[in-house]
């Protein structure tokens, strides 16, 4: 570890700082730190199921601030792009394919210096709305927008 | 692993970071049927991807089935520079995994 980076860990908030020096002491690599995928998130049948696992909340504000970029039509939805960008200071961004059988499909948790900037590609069962949630200041803020998909990329 | 799973690009543009990655992987959903033997394909999928800079986290991805077959990334953050290192790992659900460095460009 160099200099810098345990000075930029030092000038974290006491709660930051105390994982921080546990991950320079050697403690804790950092993957055991964020190694909590979020089973229940991802085996939810629902959309607000899967926020609640994820997020602990389920009520989400409709944002202007999120753009959603996605084709209208997806000739094949096992391959669907989608890039989400937001001005806000993501913490962390989650993408819901609403009718898949497992809504939740991607969450990111944005660390040190990351902009509110995701793009991936997903699987869609069929046509559905692509959900985007944002979380920011402690509130989660959401954005849709509908893809249709001519071939379903789930199953065979 | 004997060949490389991961592919990054990162690039400054103005005084951001842009990378791009690209994994190899199945991303198996666990519900798509086998065309010879019609016998379920078991699901195999990565669940977490790591992204660091500098050795720093800068992005964290968990990764359900429904993204797709040899996922494609891309994500941008402020404070990279030329030559700085990116790290990126990932793990899947049987436990393999991989893990690649590159360089800002």
């Amino acid at each position: 570890m160099t200099n810098m980076n345990r000075r930029s860990f030092l000038k974290g908030t006491a709660a930051t700082s105390m994982v921080g020096i546990a991950i320079g002491a050697g403690v804790l690599k950092p993957t055991d730190v964020l190694a909590a995928w979020p089973q229940a998130g991802f085996e939810a049948k629902s959309v607000d199921g899967a926020l609640n696992a994820l997020h602990q909340s389920s009520s989400t504000t409709a944002s202007s601030d999120i753009n959603i970029k996605a084709p209208d039509i997806a000739e094949n939805g096992a391959v669907v792009p989608i890039t989400v960008s937001t001005p806000m200071a993501a913490e962390a961004i989650t993408v819901i394919v609403e009718k898949n059988p497992q809504p939740l499909a991607a969450n990111f948790v944005m660390g040190g210096g990351a902009t509110g900037y995701i793009s991936t590609r997903v699987k869609m069962g069929k046509t559905s709305k692509l959900i985007a949630v944002v979380k920011a200041g402690g509130k989660l803020h959401s954005a849709e927008k509908e893809v249709k998909v001519t071939i379903g990329g789930c199953g065979g | 692993m004997a060949e490389k799973t991961i592919r990054i690009r990162a690039e400054m543009s103005g005084e951001i970071t842009d990378v791009k990655a690209l994994i190899n992987h199945p991303m198996e959903t666990g519900l798509r049927k086998d065309s010879k033997t019609n016998e379920l394909v078991p699901a195999h999928f990565i669940q977490e991807v790591t992204c660091e800079h500098n050795g720093k986290n800068v992005l964290t991805a968990e990764w359900g089935v429904a993204v797709s077959k040899n996922p494609y990334l891309s994500f941008q953050f402020k404070g990279g520079k030329k030559g700085d290192k990116i790290k990126i790992s990932w793990v899947d659900n049987k436990g393999d995994k991989d893990s690649e460095e590159g360089q800002v460009q």
